[in-house]
């Protein structure tokens, strides 16, 4: 059976970043992902990421970046988690470019910056429109040279809890359809997104919460998980997204009359204010019949066609493939879609979950920097700097326990074993997973969208009991041992039903507006009561629901407005 | 909505045998390939094995045959290449062993890129801030970067069907990025190029094309793989079979005005390489017998000291 100090789950950048940090550490590292590491869904990352570097003319500082993600946080973020990215920021930039990233630079070969949403300074640094992939294939370089072990194509069935602590995971190697248990004295959840819980959504096929219901089934609660991100600028047809970069650049939003709806909503931002604000602006103005078929528009064509091919190219495709627009001669039909969580597993500022030897970074821990809403490009930097922490403490922590203790490795691996059998020899019941996730996915994105309400959400709770009953009777129809899709796909809808219930029972629980989490029956912020944190822990009879402080350090609560 | 028929190789794992299966399935107008699949797979048949994650053309997953040719399923519209139902065939990405039907095993392609050595071989310490560099020369790199690692070239590329040690055109394209990275050593960018002129390198590609038909993201690796040449022998690494007979060959013509074919197949072995010579012996003598020797004594052409002129022109310029 293998065993490592430190084992991290996950090969996006968070994963692979904490994983270069534990080896660095001089600890015995692997990474364990359920996708070749360069798949990770990192790489759709396509605008930039955020750091306060000043530089010439500009007065930029890291209080001013950790001011505006405050904001934008619609002051759910803790401020010291906030304080502690933003001045290290410039750091972990220096790095990248160190490690071999080519950013975008300016005429006297320095990296250059451009305008991102809900930013008061110009502060994104950029690799053209593909900065996802350029920094996760370099970070994948890094993997590589280091000689790390990588278990590519296996998934995480469960975590391993013995005397309060994490010491490693079951995993399935997807090629072969063996389980084995790998040990590890600290565990390193980097398993990204949700965005499968929802449909459509900007996240790939592989965004299925795993790591957030892995956590939770062993005692970590989620935090703020109600806070979902819809992405104002989501392609008409298959909703993939075109970057807020975009707006960075210049483009604008306009309506059916050609207005640029955004002065009425953001006089001062425009288009660039937080996303929350643009993507309710979207929906207010296709409300009251100013859409197309339930659009708005993105207007690129004043950029002209050197900058658009320079510095958009890839959404520049994305728009000709998917939607036949040209984008350099006709406006881009958009809407909000569902892009991001900002909830996740709880942590603190050193990615420690409250379970021992149980950390967590990247999109699906949540340490609170994005609060009720996420600023664009600030979640690339997350992954690095969180990332870079986790890897530390979970190595520390790793050097400081001792002996691998013994886990009953037959026993757990047996019962998944049985588990998969189980599933095999079900009759059919005449439905598949792949019908449960569409409705699942279409009840949350009507109902626990940009806007909601009691009603609602209870009919999708409701349908989410349902689904959960239907679920039990789910059958693999394969029953080959290997790459079976179809048991790994039912084991992903397994996790995504957990997350999808604390999703709305978290949102059932926060009776206010804030951030991305706009209620019409409960239209204002209300910071005497909800000024909290929601935590959400799993128990046999359902999700628990508890609440914990904001840490304010220097800025406190301010009326939004951009 | 349009009805799409796929004729797909299953490769079944258990048994190691191939076949193909039909299926024919509803999907909308705008659809793509890996669209139909999915649907497929979600709604017809559960069994069907595929790799895919992103649908917009970005974790390069989705590789695979298409009529015959490497493409991403997910950028492969349904409109384009089957405007009137025409049934598509799906087969497996060549030049690598299928693992289950659509699902192939790219252990030999990582294992390429990592010979060689992708990593940047910077100056070490780094400088306190960044490195600076030349704008122009970052965004020529560009190019290469839009690389996914889909695979696609892999399938596709002659030169591998035949010889598996050719480091192939992915991880070649990927070596550009580095050797046109100002910010390597001078020290490592000599290394890279002496060990890609080797055996296996930059000169075993065939000119074949078919690398920069397929892939998705316009890299045009073999574009990437002439650079390298050119940077190499310009670097000094001219000892070896493709320099020498790049070399050879521009002599002659430069020369004569035509191709001494005798002779550039001796000089790109090293005239002094007998025992390399003694093996071209049975080659030459088939030659021969089928009456396809080149003659052996050489002579100008008219107007060759036109073509000598280009030839300093060109030099000159
Ligand atoms: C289209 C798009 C554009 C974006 N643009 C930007 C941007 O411009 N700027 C910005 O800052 N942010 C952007 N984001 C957000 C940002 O890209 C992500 O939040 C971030 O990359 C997440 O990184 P991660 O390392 O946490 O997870 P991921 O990169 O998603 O990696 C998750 C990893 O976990 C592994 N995994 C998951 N489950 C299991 C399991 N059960 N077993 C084993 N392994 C498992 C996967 O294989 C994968 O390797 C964008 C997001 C999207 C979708
Ligand atoms: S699914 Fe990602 S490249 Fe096709």
């Amino acid at each position: 059976m293998p065993e490592h100090d430190v084992l991290i789950v996950g090969a996006g950048l968070a994963g692979m970043r904490a994983g270069i940090e534990s080896f660095r550490n001089g600890v015995d590292v692997a990474i364990i992902t359920k996708v070749h590491p360069v798949r990770s869904h990192s790489n759709a990352a396509q605008g930039g990421i955020n750091a306060a570097m000043g530089g010439e003319g500009s007065d930029d500082s890291w209080e001013i970046h950790a001011y505006d993600t405050v904001k934008g946080s619609d002051w759910l973020g803790d401020q010291d988690a906030i304080e502690i990215m933003a001045r290290e920021a410039p750091q972990d930039i220096y790095e990248l470019e160190h490690m071999g990233v080519i950013f975008a630079r300016d005429e006297y070969g320095r990296l250059t910056t451009r305008n991102f949403g809900g930013a008061s300074r110009q502060r994104t640094f950029f690799v053209a429109d593909i900065t996802g992939q350029a920094i996760l294939h370099v970070m994948h370089e890094q993997v590589l040279k280091s000689g790390m072990r990588v278990y590519e194509e296996w998934f995480v069935l469960s975590l391993i809890k013995q005397d309060g602590a994490c010491v490693g995971v079951v995993a399935m190697d997807i090629i072969s359809g063996a389980v084995e248990v790998i040990r590890a004295k600290a565990v390193v959840l980097a398993t990204g997104g949700i965005g499968r819980v929802y449909e459509p959504s900007t996240n790939g096929l592989i965004c299925t919460g795993d790591g957030h219901a892995l956590a939770y089934r062993i005692g970590a609660p989620m935090m703020d998980m109600e806070m979902v991100q819809y992405h104002p600028t989501t392609l008409k047809g298959n909703g993939a997204l075109l970057t807020e970069g975009a707006r960075g650049e210049g483009a604008y939003l306009i309506n059916s009359e050609g207005d640029r709806f955004m002065k009425t909503y953001a006089p001062s931002k425009m288009e660039l204010a937080s996303r929350d604000v643009v993507s309710r602006s979207e929906i207010t103005e296709i409300q009251e019949g100013r859409g197309v078929d339930g659009c708005v528009f993105l207007d690129c064509r004043h950029l002209g066609e050197k900058l658009i091919m320079e510095r958009l190219g890839q959404i520049y495709e994305l728009a000709l493939e998917f939607a036949n627009v040209d984008m350099v001669k006709d406006p881009v039909p958009v809407r909000p879609g569902m892009h991001y969580i900002m909830g996740g597993v709880k942590t603190d500022v050193d990615g420690a979950t409250q379970i021992p030897g149980l950390y967590a970074a990247g999109e699906g821990a949540n340490i609170s920097i994005h609060g009720g809403n996420r600023l664009g490009a600030n979640s690339l930097l997350e992954t690095v700097v969180f990332g870079r922490r986790a890897g530390a403490a979970a190595a520390e922590y790793a050097q400081q326990s001792g002996a691998h203790p013994a886990a009953p490795e037959s026993d757990l691996i047996e019962a998944q074993c049985q588990k998969f059998q189980m599933l095999m020899d079900r009759p059919d019941p005449g439905f598949t997973t792949a019908k449960l996730r569409l409705e699942m996915g279409v009840s949350m994105d009507k109902n626990v969208s940009v806007y909601r309400d009691e009603a609602g959400m209870q009919e999708t709770l409701k349908t989410l009991q349902d689904l959960r009953a239907r679920f039990d009777k789910i059958c693999v129809h394969d029953k080959g041992k290997v790459y079976n899709w179809n048991l790994y796909s039912t084991l992903e809808m397994e996790n995504m039903l957990d997350v999808a219930e604390a999703i709305v029972v978290s949102a059932l629980a926060r009776k206010e507006s804030r951030g991305a989490h706009a209620r019409l029956d409960y239209t204002e912020r209300d910071d005497d009561e909800w000024l909290k944190h929601t935590l959400v822990y799993h128990s046999p009879e359902g999700p628990l629901i508890d609440f914990s402080p904001v840490t304010i350090t220097q800025w406190p609560p301010e009326r939004r407005v951009y | 909505m349009t009805t799409v028929n796929l004729k797909v190789k299953r490769y079944d794992p258990e048994t190691k045998e191939s076949r193909y299966q039909e299926y024919s399935i509803d999907v909308d107008e705008n659809a793509a390939l890996l669209d139909a699949i999915i649907a497929v797979r979600e709604y017809q048949d559960p069994t069907l094995a595929v790799r895919c994650s992103c649908r917009s053309a970005i974790c390069g997953s989705c590789g695979m045959r298409v009529n015959g040719h490497a493409r991403l399923a997910c950028k492969t519209k349904l409109a384009e290449i089957a405007p009137n139902g025409e049934t598509v065939t799906v087969e497996p990405m060549g030049n690598m062993k299928p693992i289950k039907d659509l699902v192939t095993d790219m252990t030999a392609f990582w294992d390429k890129v990592k010979q060689i050595q992708p990593w940047l071989r910077a100056q070490q310490p780094p400088p306190d801030h960044e490195h600076i560099a030349k704008p122009d020369a970052m965004m020529d790199l560009a190019g290469t970067m839009n690389c996914i690692m889909c695979g696609c070239c892999v399938s596709d590329c002659a030169s591998l069907e035949v010889d598996q040690n050719f480091i192939g055109p992915a991880a070649l394209a990927k070596a550009y990025r580095f050797v046109g990275d100002p910010r390597e050593t001078e020290q490592a960018r000599d290394d890279r190029l002496k060990e890609l002129s080797k055996y296996g390198g930059v000169w075993d590609c065939t000119h074949c094309f078919e690398c920069v038909q397929v892939c998705p993201k316009d890299v045009a690796p073999m574009d990437r793989i002439l650079d390298l040449r050119r940077t190499a022998m310009e670097a000094g690494y001219q000892d070896n079979y493709g320099a020498k007979h790049s070399n050879s060959f521009a002599k002659s013509v430069k020369n004569s005005g035509w191709l001494n074919e005798a002779r550039v197949a001796v000089e790109s072995f090293g005239v002094d390489d007998v025992s390399a010579q003694l093996k071209m012996l049975p080659t030459g003598v088939r030659a021969l017998l089928r009456g396809k020797m080149p003659p052996l004594l050489h002579h100008k052409r008219p107007g060759s000291e036109h073509v000598k002129r280009i030839f300093q022109e060109m030099e000159n310029d």
